[in-house]
């Protein structure tokens, strides 16, 4: 298959970018997205120019460091995948294919593809764990916890921080991503005790490091690529109320 | 060098116990005036830096990824193994450490690895409590599946993520240490040497991959825990970036290297499609339990999997292996996998594959069930492939997946080179010559929470520490090579790609040092690699400069490294002249093709050392002794 690709270069942060055209020829339909990257870098290179840079590293969809805006979609067509589990058989021959960074004021471009989310560690940081040292745990089954629960704090424990969420969200909202820590941890009983601070701190955090508001599109839901739940975000608000009032 | 591995003496349940006893504690108000850098953020860096920060110690820590949370062990999908005998199934520490031992055809000191079955459980206990979501029954108690080799039940899952959920579980203990202030955290550094002082490791030079600085970092000891050196193989199913680089700086500073031969080709995986492959993707061993792996029975079938008839299929691991049939440990399974494609009954376009078929299970428990086990890794399977593993069976080739050997260490992980811990996947310590399914999440865990901060504390109390700065000798020297050699990289402006000589390597190293290895081969191998290395440094083409974002100066000089350790390898497996575990030398195999081992020459763990550019490397035998498992010959029949 042969595309033609415009693709986002920028020296760094502060660089104005630019869309640059290149052509890729005989790419095989097999072959993944990342690797068609590959095979148009191992060409610059070849040619003397720099390479397209661009954040990558399992390749299967679990690290959450790629991330393109792909046709304007976050990982591109595909629903429920990371870009990199994108194979090129989801185009037609001879497609144009526009490749950009993800765009949020919190995530500032390094290179090219490669942006910053280290906002997202920073609201982990702030709360988004258990408190428990090592060494002072209990027997793991001295407490129970429903099948249903732990299914449901899986589905939100899922999430692999890429922030397409942030990516496709309007505001620039990083709450899908701040919901799904905060409900796994609200549905194990291990996360009581500290529930409360952990919704607010998380929250003011995420407002500290730039990211906007949720105004309810869910936009997020149907980009992100391990399908985490809108439902996730009505926890985090009950959560919120709650430790408001009491 | 006599290799002393500091085994405590007494019997060997109580060895752990009497260790932590007689170690010498860090004070708690002491602890603060000493700084530990952990390398590395993957179970076990991520692991061991948040116990050390929890403990009072000032610690630094770094990788070369974006976050502590996309290390590699991310993707580790199956499950971790505790002999909790939550399943009344029989299990116990003493039979989890004799089926490491066994698994590992007894290249492994049984100290250490009945220490690694005693605080296995506790892992699965601190897990739960920080909130990872464990696979559990309707009861609401934990849940367990068998895997890989194992006749008992005793691998806790999170769904087909478990190396994910594990990870988040260690990187929220990390996380809540950056926000306490105990750790200072630095992402996208990669280590690119080391600094000993006066005999000591004090510290590292790290490249800051954004801006391409070189910074140094000094402390009372340094722990690496970075990873594997699967990617040697450049097709393998490691992460793209994982590489060598810290491990092999270290051995050029005198860290000694053991048993680099000894590496894992993974029985299920997806098998290559083309040239362009840039990695294989593992489809997990759990797999096993409940697929049936099966070729054709006539050579060169080419019907479709569904039109093949059941008396003309050919379930050859039940048949070769009753007792353990589909589940026989993952050198066995590949070995065979690989014997079957060789003879002729190789499967798929590129006849280098087998079926691994699930409709026995879907006929018997309904896909549902399936589903809701496997489903995301058919998922996976479905989108890389275009098939339906639902419908047709899936297609599956042996691809290297993990290496038991790494840098040598001691039973207090400590390496040669006084000061110098390792962990995880890049020691060497627990698996002998194979691993089994689910016990490198359990080590990377039991090393970082529950030994390494008891045994750094002995070292930190006991050595002597003269003060350290930037203006030092060592640390001038340290800084001086590495910017020499990024300097050398980006001179040779020769003609070829970094990934083209990954590539060539990677051939070499998979045709010869692979699945089986002969002298022949190996002699050759060890002269195309000498070759290849020379051709490097003088044709590579390194684009960009140094002082950016540079993704293939990085990738320079992690595959320069590749080219030296490849070597490595490849001696290791040629002086090794036995087949224990993941090593076959084809000279030694019993009639019927098994592993035959040497124990009367080989029971020993073989660590070399550094010798100087373009010497031989030094042999150094540390002598395995078994006193409570007697080795026999590995039998699954
Ligand atoms: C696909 C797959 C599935 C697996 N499934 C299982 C399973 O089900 N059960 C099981 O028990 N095991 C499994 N394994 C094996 C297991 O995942 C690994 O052995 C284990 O996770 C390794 O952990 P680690 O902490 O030692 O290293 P890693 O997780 O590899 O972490 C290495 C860390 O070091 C950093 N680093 C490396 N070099 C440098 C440097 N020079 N400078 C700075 N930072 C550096 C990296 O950034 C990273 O943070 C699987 C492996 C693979 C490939
Ligand atoms: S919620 Fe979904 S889109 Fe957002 S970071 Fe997590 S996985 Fe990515
Ligand atoms: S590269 Fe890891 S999720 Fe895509």
């Amino acid at each position: 298959m042969n595309f033609t690709l415009k693709i986002w270069r920028q020296k760094s942060r502060t660089d104005e970018g630019k869309l640059v055209t290149y052509t890729v020829r005989d790419i095989s339909p097999d072959a993944s997205f990342l690797e068609m990257l590959d095979i148009l870098n191992e060409t610059l290179v070849r040619r003397g120019e720099e390479p397209v840079a661009f954040d990558h590293d399992c390749r299967e969809g679990i690290c959450g460091s790629c991330g393109l805006m792909i046709e304007g979609r976050a990982h591109g067509p595909h629903r429920g995948s990371a870009t990199c589990e994108l194979r090129m058989r989801s185009f037609e021959d001879d497609d144009t294919i526009t490749v950009e960074p993800w765009r949020a004021r919190p995530f500032p471009i390094i290179k090219d593809l490669v942006v910053d989310r280290t906002a997202f560690d920073r609201i982990m940081a702030a709360g988004g764990y258990v408190s428990v040292k090592t060494g002072q745990a209990p027997d793991a089954n001295a407490i129970p916890v429903p099948k249903h629960c732990a299914e449901k704090a899986m589905d939100a424990a899922v999430c692999i921080g890429c922030g397409a969420c942030v990516a496709t969200c309007p505001n620039g909202s990083a709450m899908l991503f701040v919901a799904a820590k905060v409900s796994q941890l609200a549905l194990l009983p291990q996360g009581h005790a500290e529930r409360k601070e952990r919704v607010g701190r998380m929250l003011a955090q995420m407002d500290a490091e730039g990211f906007g508001a949720c105004s309810n599109t869910y936009a997020c839901e149907a980009e992100c690529p391990k399908q985490i739940s809108v439902e996730h975000i009505a926890r985090l608000n009950r959560e919120f109320i709650r430790a408001k009032v009491s | 060098m006599t290799l002393d591995a500091k085994i405590p003496s007494g019997p060997i349940e109580k060895k752990w116990d009497t260790h932590r006893f007689n170690i010498k504690l860090v004070n708690a108000a002491n602890k603060r005036k000493y700084t530990v850098i952990v390398v590395g953020t993957g179970l076990a860096g991520a692991s061991a830096a948040a116990s050390l920060g929890e403990l009072g110690y000032n610690v630094i820590s770094l990788c070369y990824h974006e976050s502590p949370r996309r290390a590699h062990s991310i993707a580790a999908q199956g499950g971790i193994n505790a002999p909790k005998n939550y399943t009344n199934d029989g299990d116990s520490i003493y039979r989890l450490f004799y089926d490491t031992l066994k698994g590992g055809d007894y290249r492994a000191r049984e100290a250490n690895v009945y220490r690694l079955a005693q605080v296995s459980g506790n892992i699965i206990d601190q897990c739960v409590a920080q909130g990872v979501p464990f696979g559990r029954e309707y009861g609401g108690l934990l849940d367990n599946r068998s895997f890989g080799g194992a006749q008992v039940s005793r691998t806790f899952y999170a769904r087909g993520q478990t190396g994910q959920q594990l990870l988040l579980g260690a990187y929220s203990a990390l996380s809540r240490q950056i926000d306490a202030g105990k750790v200072k955290f630095y992402p996208r550094r990669e280590m690119l040497d080391l600094i000993v002082s006066d005999g000591q490791a004090r510290g590292i030079v790290a490249r800051d991959l954004v801006g391409g600085d070189l910074e140094v970092y000094l402390a009372h000891a340094v722990v690496l825990a970075t990873g594997g050196y699967a990617n040697t193989f450049y097709l393998s199913t490691m992460a793209k970036a994982s590489n060598a680089t810290a491990i092999w700086r270290a051995y050029k500073r005198g860290a000694l290297f053991a048993n680099p031969c000894f590496t894992q080709i993974h029985p299920t995986c997806i098998p290559q499609s083309g040239p362009y492959q840039s990695k294989l993707t593992l489809m997990s061993e759990s797999l096993r339990n409940d697929g049936r792996i099966w070729v054709p029975k006539k050579k060169g079938d080419d019907r479709n999997p569904g039109d093949i008839p059941e008396a003309e299929r050919d379930y050859y691991l039940e048949r070769l292996y009753p007792s353990f049939g589909n589940l026989v440990p993952r050198d066995v399974a590949s070995r065979r996998a690989k014997e079957m494609c060789d003879n002729g009954f190789g499967v798929g376009p590129t006849k280098l594959a087998v079926y691994l078929d699930f409709a026995d299970a879907i006929n018997r428990n309904g896909k549902k069930w399936i589903q809701e086990k496997y489903g995301n890794l058919f998922d996976m399977y479905h989108e890389i492939t275009a098939e339906d593993p639902y419908k047709t069976p899936m297609r599956i080739y042996p691809a290297v997946h993990y290496t038991m050997g790494g840098l040598w260490v001691d039973y207090n992980l400590m390496s040669t080179i006084p000061g110098l811990y390792v962990i995880g996947e890049a020691n060497f310590s627990d698996h002998g010559a194979n691993r089994l399914g689910a016990s490198a999440l359990m080590q990377g865990l039991a090393d970082g929470y529950f030994i390494l901060p008891y045994t750094i504390g002995d070292y930190l109390a006991t050595a002597a520490f003269k003060p350290m700065q930037d203006a030092d000798k060592a640390v001038k020297e340290a800084r001086d090579a590495t910017q020499a050699r990024i300097a050398r990289l980006l001179a040779v402006k020769g003609k070829r790609t970094p990934d083209d000589f990954h590539k060539a390597l990677g051939q070499i190293m998979w045709n010869n040092v692979g699945m089986g290895r002969n002298k022949k081969r190996l002699t050759e191998a060890i002269k195309q690699i000498v070759a290849l290395r020379e051709e490097f440094w003088r044709d590579v083409n390194v684009v960009g400069g140094p002082n950016d974002f540079n993704s293939e100066l990085e990738r320079a000089g992690r595959i320069a490294d590749f080219l030296e350790l490849g070597e490595l390898l490849a001696r290791d497996a040629l002086h090794r002249n036995e087949s224990c575990g993941g090593h076959f030398r084809e000279e030694y195999q019993t009639e019927d093709g098994e592993a035959k081992r040497d124990d009367k020459k080989f029971a020993y763990v073989a660590a070399w050392g550094y010798a100087g550019e373009g010497k031989t490397p030094v042999l150094h035998k540390e002598p395995l002794t078994f006193e409570y498992v007697k080795p026999s010959q590995r039998s699954y029949k």
